[in-house]
């Protein structure tokens, strides 16, 4: 299965995994595969505040520059500093590879997200198979 | 990234379309054709731009257009339309040129090729080629010889990387070891004869291009040979993608970024391939006046000194943050493992190791001015 069925999912591709209070976030399957090789990953300070549908960084492949969007609004507690320097990391495992993890505003707010079932169901809408 | 929003004509193929599509490569329109941007099978661009670099790899390059100029006065028409010296060329020799408007702009950079006595062929960019073909036969009217566009008869296909002549000698009767770097011969290739074999390409390596007929079930069987001869080398298909960025390692100009209608020679910094003495010809008055005036803007070499990568059109700035110029090209170089960019900035903030800052999505980003090439083909050792 490409897209863990515990996680949620954003139109924008990316995915939360909510724990407590606690919201890991990363890019899905799909998105790492559209994006090809990544070479930079760019992502907000601990203590920044991130909110729900906005911008909190970016991904870049060789080729393209891709903003990332928060799946919910939070305060980031943590960020996945390996991506600096080992940002292809996101290409061999975008489900295991997460990037920032918030304190979460309202745990409620990912249940108006895909589930995964969707998210596969918009994928394919999407590139057309 | 800024696609070219264009009117609505039907987008055109090559020949090699479906065997592309069959490779699973994602396409991309790229000024009007659907073109192959990287071949995810084979491990996609990054993979594709080593293979060139360590062995070999093969692009369609079939987008390209060839305009053929011959008669009487062929030279002369070359001569009057092109900055280098066409003069002296031996049949058989590639001598990279420009044509250029009467402000000493560019029309576009071209590959001249001396086919014969009095005969020769423009090797030109995909997205010029109706512009370039008016341009030329506008301006060639006074001479006695005829131009004709030949762009649509080919099927081109660039073998590049230091293994490209092991792949392709090995589908030849040419003796490829006397065929020397922007030279081209004839042979026999995958049982086709006659065959247009050039020692040129756009990956700042050693290797080939191939101009074969444009039928579909001959250029999917050459494109297949090719991949076939070179295995025992590792090679790969490579896309759009990895050209633009072995080119940019090397340097070498894209049309509408480095070069355009608006940038002139001396800035673009493409003199050594500019004959101000042997004759008239468009675009030289306006550049010696130009030279006169001396040049305010010059095309350098930058590479992130912090994080970040400078793109296409991002704003140069100089550290006290006033903006300077631009970046024409930028991009993480595959090979070099740095962010690199090609940059147009005043000539007095120019000099190797002077500091700027690339405006990276609102953000300056400290770059330095670093020589170029950024990438240098090893000598051959041998």
């Amino acid at each position: 299965m490409a897209y863990p069925a515990d996680y949620k999912y954003t139109k924008e591709h990316e995915w939360l995994k909510v724990e407590g209070n606690v919201g890991t976030i990363g890019i899905t399957d799909y998105a790492q595969n559209s994006l090809g090789d990544i070479v930079f990953v760019e992502l907000p300070k601990v203590g920044s505040e991130i909110a729900a549908g906005k911008t909190f960084g970016s991904v870049e492949s060789v080729k393209a520059v891709s903003d990332l969007f928060a799946p919910v609004t939070g305060t980031v507690a943590e960020v996945n500093e390996a991506l600096n320097t080992a940002p292809e990391q996101v290409n061999k495992d975008a489900n295991k590879t997460w990037m920032i993890k918030v304190t979460l505003k309202d745990a409620g707010e990912a249940n108006g997200l895909l589930s995964a079932a969707d998210y596969e169901k918009f994928v394919a809408e999407e590139s057309g198979n | 990234m800024s696609s070219d929003t264009q009117v609505a004509t039907p987008v055109r193929k090559t020949a090699l379309n479906a065997v592309h599509r069959q490779m699973g490569a994602k396409m991309v329109d790229f000024n009007g054709w659907d073109m192959p941007v990287e071949y995810p099978s084979v491990g996609g661009l990054m993979k594709e731009h080593l293979a060139v670099r360590n062995g070999v790899g093969v692009f369609d390059v079939s987008h390209m257009g060839d305009i053929r100029i011959a008669g009487p006065q062929a030279l002369e028409a070359v001569q009057r339309i092109t900055m280098n010296d066409a003069a002296g060329m031996g049949i058989g020799q590639c001598r990279y040129s420009a044509m250029l408007y009467p402000e000493g702009t560019f029309v576009d950079d071209v590959i001249v090729h001396r086919m014969g006595e009095e005969d020769y062929m423009l090797v030109i960019n995909a997205g010029t080629r109706e512009k370039d073909v008016n341009w030329v036969t506008e301006n060639t009217k006074q001479f006695d010889c005829k131009v004709e566009n030949l762009s649509d008869n080919f099927t081109q296909i660039a073998i590049q990387g230091p293994k490209g002549v092991n792949t392709l000698q090995k589908l030849t009767d040419a003796d490829l070891s006397q065929v020397k770097f922007y030279w081209f011969t004839y042979g026999t290739v995958a049982g086709l004869r006659n065959i247009l074999i050039a020692r040129t390409g756009y990956t700042a390596e050693d290797g080939f291009e191939i101009y074969v007929p444009t039928d579909e079930a001959t250029s999917a069987r050459v494109w297949n040979e090719v991949l076939e001869a070179g295995k025992e080398f590792g090679i790969v298909p490579c896309g759009l993608g990895a050209r633009n960025t072995l080119r940019l390692e090397g340097k070498l100009p894209l049309y509408g970024h480095e070069i355009s209608d608006t940038i002139n020679v001396w800035e673009a910094g493409l003199d050594r391939f500019l004959k101000m003495e042997k004759g008239e010809f468009v675009g030289r008055a306006a550049l010696e006046k130009a030279k006169a005036d001396g040049t305010k803007r010059t095309l350098v070499g930058l590479e992130s000194v912090d994080r970040g990568i400078p793109r296409d059109g991002y704003k140069v700035l100089d550290l006290s943050g006033k903006e300077i110029g631009y970046v024409t090209s930028g991009s993480y170089a595959p090979f070099l493992k740095k962010n690199i960019a090609l940059a147009y900035v005043p000539v007095e903030q120019s000099a190797i190791g002077h500091e700027v800052a690339v405006e990276i999505r609102s953000q300056p980003v400290k770059c330095k001015v670093v020589p170029t090439p950024f990438y240098k083909r090893p000598k051959k050792q041998s």
